[in-house]
């Protein structure tokens, strides 16, 4: 899951970066507001982790424009001011969630779940589809509630099908979500991990629509 | 008397009341004066008349007093005021030779001619007599004082008692006019008194009269101050809320990451961070210490002596293992000679701070340099390294507490030159910011020497 991390303090950041990627997303980092909305605009993200305090600026006033401008992607804001008076500025002004320092690195991952599962939709946190369960939550995955490993990169692809079985997602958007800015993309990688996952789930799970992308369900083969 | 309502009232009506008791002194004595040159000039020509009668042969002698009888009833037909005028004959001899009816039998005057006063029977008369040497009579008419001293009380009585019964509708017309004098000062206590203790705007009283203006204006000024004050509370505490909870979050989430990982180089990884932020932590407790201690000295007056050369000392090894850290090497140009007019502890607090941004700006391998130099009044530490210096933005705002910089690495808590500014404030000096030319940035600490 691609998210953008925007905080300025080093440490946190470097944090935030390791820890949300050891959860299971694909975590983007930058410190200010002005980057902040430049990498907005630039990627699409399925969640934002936002400080409030910034150098250039205040997050609350980031997310206000960025919700004038309809931009819809569900974010988190990340505060030391966590009274209650602070919380309710920023939901009013079009958070989707509010976490106050020091917090747990695992709430903040549920509840980044938690967040993207809203945007896209959906009420159940595992996503079930003919036999294969996945749960995003501990990165688990089965089929026939028999236990499959998988890498978080294909897990984050298997994901991805999931959420709208049926639908066709294009090579270079499985690029992006399993990909942050600082590691390269191998260009045949996408096959590769479509290979490996077709090698543990098993046949018939996910397709290839030739020259579109791929897909989990649809019409059977 | 603390009540202004009844200050004014008491104020109001003892002048009303000694104004009315002045008119009214007034009223009497002229009342008085003009009866009397009135009566005086009756009794004149009534004794003229008497005289011309007797020297006309028109009438005897013996009668001629009873004339003034029908002459006082003619004019004075009011029965109060009746018999007023009495007149008497005497012969130059001394006999009385005739009297009117309401005359007394003594003689009336003690002069020979014109005004007299005499006392009979306890009553006074007031008299003029009429020498008539032809026919060898003195002709006398008086009246009675005490009849004019009626006549007095009663224009008095008439003109008094009217004023004596509006006194009280005065009193209440007074009593309601300082009420609704008043009613501005109401309004203003009412307003304040229904004001919520952290409501802080100016009072809003727009048709204030101008003398509760000053009164307005002053507590509209300590709100202002106050609320600023608040303000600056406020902001210091989210600020602070910021800077404390961020390293500690970063902290824990740090941890979580050692703990949780399987990789060792991952755990290594968040350990060191641990470390380093415990260092930027500390960092930023001591300074919002140091803040603290400059911020209480403006308290009380903080003007020591510190011997300039042992505060270059101190504050050099203060930053000494950060300058190893760092890299950055430390070059001292001479010791100044003489005392700076500061607290040592903080004019070293002052320095450190100064030589801490210039080795964590100074890029790995650069000198920072420290030169002092004197003059009459002051004393001048120059700190400069070779860092990339400030914009025109972040130089007019470096003083502001937690400001940090719109390009800061995360290193500083953005209260150092606030520390330092605080400080050179306090101890009558002042903190210069200036970028060199090329590359660079020079501070310098200006001290008024001891």
């Amino acid at each position: 899951m691609r998210i953008l991390i925007v905080e300025d303090d080093p440490i946190l950041l470097d944090g935030l970066t390791v820890g949300l990627k050891l959860a299971g997303f694909t975590p983007d980092a930058v410190s200010s507001c002005a980057d902040a909305e430049a990498a907005l605009r630039a990627s699409d993200y399925e969640a934002v982790v936002l400080d409030i305090m910034l150098p250039d600026g205040s997050g609350i006033d980031l997310l206000a424009q960025r919700r004038r401008e309809h931009d819809a992607t569900p974010i988190l804001l990340l505060t030391a001011r966590d009274q209650v008076a602070d919380r309710i500025a920023g939901l009013n002004a079009g958070a989707d969630d509010y976490l106050g320092k020091p917090f747990d690195l695992d709430e903040l991952a549920a509840r980044l779940r938690a967040i993207q599962r809203r945007g896209s939709g959906r009420a159940s946190a595992t996503l079930r589809w003919q036999g294969v369960v996945i749960d995003p939550a501990t990165l688990s995955v089965s089929r026939d509630d028999l236990p499959i490993n998988l890498t978080r990169r294909e897990f984050t692809i298997l994901r991805l099908l999931m959420e709208r079985p049926g639908a066709v997602i294009g090579k270079p958007a499985l690029e992006e979500a399993i990909y942050g800015w600082q590691e390269g993309v191998e260009s045949n990688a996408v096959e590769v991990h479509i290979h490996n996952l077709r090698a543990k789930l098993g046949p018939g799970i996910v397709q290839t629509v030739r020259g579109i992308g791929y897909r989990v369900g649809g019409e059977q083969p | 008397m603390n009540s202004m309502r009844a200050r004014l009232l008491v104020i109001l009506l003892l002048t009303t009341g000694a104004v009315w008791l002045s008119a009214a002194a007034w009223i009497y004595w002229s009342t008085q004066a003009r009866v009397e040159q009135v009566l005086d000039a009756r009794l004149r020509e009534a004794a003229r008349m008497v005289d011309s009668l007797i020297t006309d042969h028109r009438i005897e002698i013996a009668s001629a007093a009873e004339a003034i009888e029908g002459l006082d009833v003619e004019r004075m037909t009011d029965e109060p005021y009746s018999h007023q005028l009495s007149c008497q004959i005497w012969s130059l001899a001394g006999s009385l030779v005739g009297r009117s009816e309401a005359a007394p039998r003594e003689r009336l005057a003690s002069s020979d001619d014109g005004f007299s006063q005499t006392a009979i029977d306890g009553e006074t008369w007031r008299v003029y007599t009429v020498l008539n040497s032809e026919r060898g009579v003195q002709v006398m008419v008086g009246d009675n004082l005490k009849v004019r001293q009626s006549l007095v009380n009663d224009v008095m009585t008439g003109t008094l008692l009217p004023m004596t019964l509006v006194l009280p509708v005065a009193g209440l017309l007074i009593w309601l006019s300082v009420q609704r004098g008043l009613r501005p000062l109401d309004r203003m206590a009412a307003l304040l008194a229904r004001r919520h203790a952290n409501d802080l705007r100016p009072v809003d009283l727009p048709d204030a009269p101008g003398e509760l203006r000053p009164a307005l204006d002053a507590i509209n000024g300590l709100f202002g101050r106050v609320a600023s004050a608040r303000d600056r509370e406020k902001s210091f505490t989210a600020f602070a809320a910021h800077e404390l909870k961020t390293p500690l979050a970063g902290l824990k989430t740090q941890a979580q990451i050692a703990l949780a990982s399987d990789d060792p180089k991952t755990s290594r990884h968040a350990l060191e961070q641990i470390v380093s932020g415990v260092d930027r932590s500390s960092r930023m407790v001591r300074q919002l210490l140091d803040l603290a201690a400059a911020d209480a000295n403006e308290e009380r007056d903080v003007a020591g002596a510190a011997d300039a050369a042992t505060v270059v000392r101190d504050a050099i090894r203060s930053v000494e293992s950060l300058a190893a850290r760092r890299n950055v090497g430390i070059e001292a140009q001479g010791l100044p000679d003489g005392k700076v007019a500061c607290d040592r502890a903080l004019a070293t607090t002052a320095l450190r701070n100064i030589l801490e941004n210039a080795i964590l700006h100074s890029p790995a391998g650069e000198t920072v340099r420290i030169a002092a130099s004197t003059s009459d009044q002051k004393t001048l530490f120059r700190v400069e390294d070779g860092g990339p210096g400030m914009t025109e933005d972040d130089l007019a705002h470096a003083r502001a507490r937690f400001y940090r910089g719109t390009h800061h690495d995360g290193a500083g808590s953005g209260l150092g030159l606030a520390i330092v500014d605080t400080i050179m404030r306090r101890a009558g000096g002042s903190l210069t910011l200036a970028n060199q030319e090329g590359a660079g940035f020079t501070a310098t600490l200006h001290f008024p020497k001891a």
